[in-house]
């Protein structure tokens, strides 16, 4: 769900004394202008030459500081984004369909570990950004303030949703910044594949009962625009998609991706025999691609201004999961402090959950 | 087919308990780990129900009345703690109970062989809790020993006769499985600072009572969230 939302609040996400540098200025104090401008021109000339650059690695402060504001997104939207379709893996109608969804539900665990373990390679911390969240000073995607009314949300959710983030991620995976890349790598097996049963819910209630068939159309009718609306603003108005090109970390613009996805949506909803609820899709002979109705943009301002149906509800239920579970966290922490070697510095909670984020990762390997 | 009906409810109920946790846990790790436990459970009773028969007709077409898991797996999640010591209890019972089954030679020890190795790492991730939680902190110790003390007393129902589970070829004899449980669960708890219960094991029901399908009134309103959709599209597939 990367490079959706464009509009941060906050661009001060460095724990270096420099973080509010902008592109070129020195990464370590007292550096002469001559070694700073030598930094710049190969940095330069690495993403010119489509190097990755590795946390190592000198980068400008700006280019560092956007990095950690999409990461962090992406890794919230994945936290926040468990929750409208956790609303329904105790309601799921068949055993089949539950084991699906709670498999989902936990592949989005593990991909926001992935993505703050990412993020941290820049300087920052899990905790840093998890506070940064809860206190309303970062984002998540704007799609996760809608609520999954019906059983077929779940499936409009993997189909539209997921489908959206792909066609944004993918390109992600030649991002130039390496562990962001290479953690899209692996998202995107996981997101395809998710996709892929979100498109077979919807199938097989679409070839139901005429209450199933009502049931998924009514979901896409809801879905379909929000879903347009992750591909973020149009170009003329997104902030930050210039220098994002520049570097390499966006590949393509938000109406490109948009288009393209609207492309890949027709013929797809054709198959399924739902409609979209867009009167003004036609094909396009000239561009070979589809045009398609205006957005509401004023309905995106107000998600993104916290007036959604559930921007309320989510963060709160976020905020709630993480203070209740701060003894836990505690604990964790006191029982490490106790019985941890004398030399190793304690680090909590990871080093105490250690043992089962393994276990885990070894059973999401073979899913 | 009784036997197959308790174990995969044991399972399908334990599941959706845990499947309540998706989005609350303390910790991403534990959002992972949860949900993995309560999908490795469902993957076991959809074996075991089929065993049984239909594994949608049974796990949404029964009544609170026709289901055969123990009070255990039904009591609701309370805190981080409360879950772990069901979790503790109940999995080691599993890994007990699963270990024999895949010796022996009944209809289970296949299912059995795969699923222990599972229920394995579910015991570890909760003794590996019990441990944490009660040599943690002042207040994780006292959440600890009250999770653990509340849920004692549906400990007595898991060494129950089951029909169909009890026979020679199965393996399982049910007083050495309790004498191992009891070992094992004092262990884990004594190692944790904590101390092991004295309550009786059994609640105000005999002990036995969910084998018979006598549950407690949380576990009505479980099914009634969990069948709701399905029965109200009669014969639709999904």
């Amino acid at each position: 769900m990367a490079a959706v939302t464009a509009h941060q609040t906050t661009q001060k996400t460095l724990g270096t004394a420099n973080a509010a540098g902008g592109p070129g200025s020195t990464a370590a104090a007292g550096e002469t202008d001559a070694a700073a401008a030598g930094h710049l021109a190969a940095f330069d000339a690495a993403v010119a030459a489509d190097e990755r650059i590795e946390p190592r690695d000198w980068m400008p402060d700006a280019y560092r500081a956007t990095l950690i504001r999409q990461m962090a997104q992406h890794a919230h939207s994945e936290i926040i984004g468990m929750q409208p379709e956790a609303n329904w893996i105790t309601r799921a109608p068949s055993l089949r369909r539950k084991a699906i969804l709670m498999a989902k539900v936990q592949d989005e665990a593990g991909h926001g570990l992935y993505l703050y373990s990412a993020a941290e390679t820049l300087g920052t911390s899990r905790e840093e950004l998890l506070d940064k969240l809860h206190a309303g000073r970062q984002r998540y995607s704007s799609i996760f303030n809608y609520p999954t009314l019906t059983w077929a949300d779940v499936g409009a959710i993997g189909w539209l949703v997921d489908g959206a983030a792909i066609t944004n991620q993918v390109p992600l995976c030649r991002c130039s910044y390496g562990p962001y890349a290479r953690a899209m790598v692996r998202i995107c097996k996981e997101e395809s594949f998710h996709q892929r049963q979100g498109y077979e819910l919807l199938l097989a209630l679409s070839r139901g009962t005429e209450a199933q068939h009502a049931m998924a159309q009514d979901a896409v009718n809801r879905w379909w625009w929000p879903s347009l609306m992750m591909f973020g603003p149009p170009d003329d108005a997104s902030s930050h998609s210039e220098q994002s090109m520049a570097w390499k970390i966006k590949r393509h613009s938000n109406d490109e991706l948009r288009r393209r996805f609207v492309d890949i949506c027709v013929p797809q909803a054709e198959a399924l025999g739902l409609d979209l609820p867009d009167p003004d899709i036609r094909w396009n002979e000239e561009l070979g691609s589809h045009d398609f109705g205006a957005i509401d943009w004023s309905e995106f301002q107000e998600v993104l201004k916290g007036n959604g149906p559930c921007n309320e509800q989510r963060i709160t239920q976020r905020r709630r999961a993480h203070e209740e579970g701060a003894w836990v966290r505690d604990a964790a922490a006191a029982y490490a402090a106790k019985h941890a070697p004398a030399q190793t510095s304690p680090r909590t909670p990871a080093s105490a959950s250690a043992q089962t984020s393994a276990s885990a990762q070894q059973v999401e390997e073979t899913a | 087919m009784s036997a197959a009906l308790a174990l995969g409810d044991d399972a399908l109920v334990l599941s959706h308990r845990l499947g309540e946790w998706a989005g609350h846990a303390p910790v991403l790790e534990e959002e992972v780990a949860l949900a993995n436990i309560a999908l490795d459970l469902l993957g076991q009773a959809r074996v075991l129900l089929s065993l049984a028969g239909d594994e949608d007709e049974l796990a949404y077409l029964r009544e609170e009345r026709a289901f055969r898991n123990l009070q255990l797996v039904e009591q609701p999640n309370g805190d981080f703690a409360h879950t772990i010591a069901r979790q503790l209890y109940f999995s080691v019972y599993q890994h007990l109970l699963y270990g024999r089954l895949a010796a022996g030679d009944s209809e289970f020890a296949g299912l059995a062989a795969k699923a222990v190795k599972e229920v394995a790492y579910h015991r570890d991730h909760a003794e590996q809790w019990v441990l944490r939680l009660g040599d943690g902190t002042e207040e994780s110790h006292r959440r600890m020993q009250s999770g653990l003390d509340a849920l004692w007393r549906f400990t007595g129902e898991m060494f129950q006769p089951v029909e169909g589970l009890d026979s020679p070829e199965s393996g399982v004899d049910r007083s050495a499985l309790e004498s191992g449980w009891l070992a094992a669960v004092t262990d884990v708890v004594e190692r944790a600072t904590l101390t092991l219960p004295t309550g009786p094991r059994s609640g105000g029901w005999a002990a036995g009572a969910g084998r018979q399908g006598l549950h407690t009134e949380p576990f009505g309103r479980m099914i009634a969230e969990m069948q709701h959709l399905h029965r109200s599209h009669p014969g639709a597939s999904w």
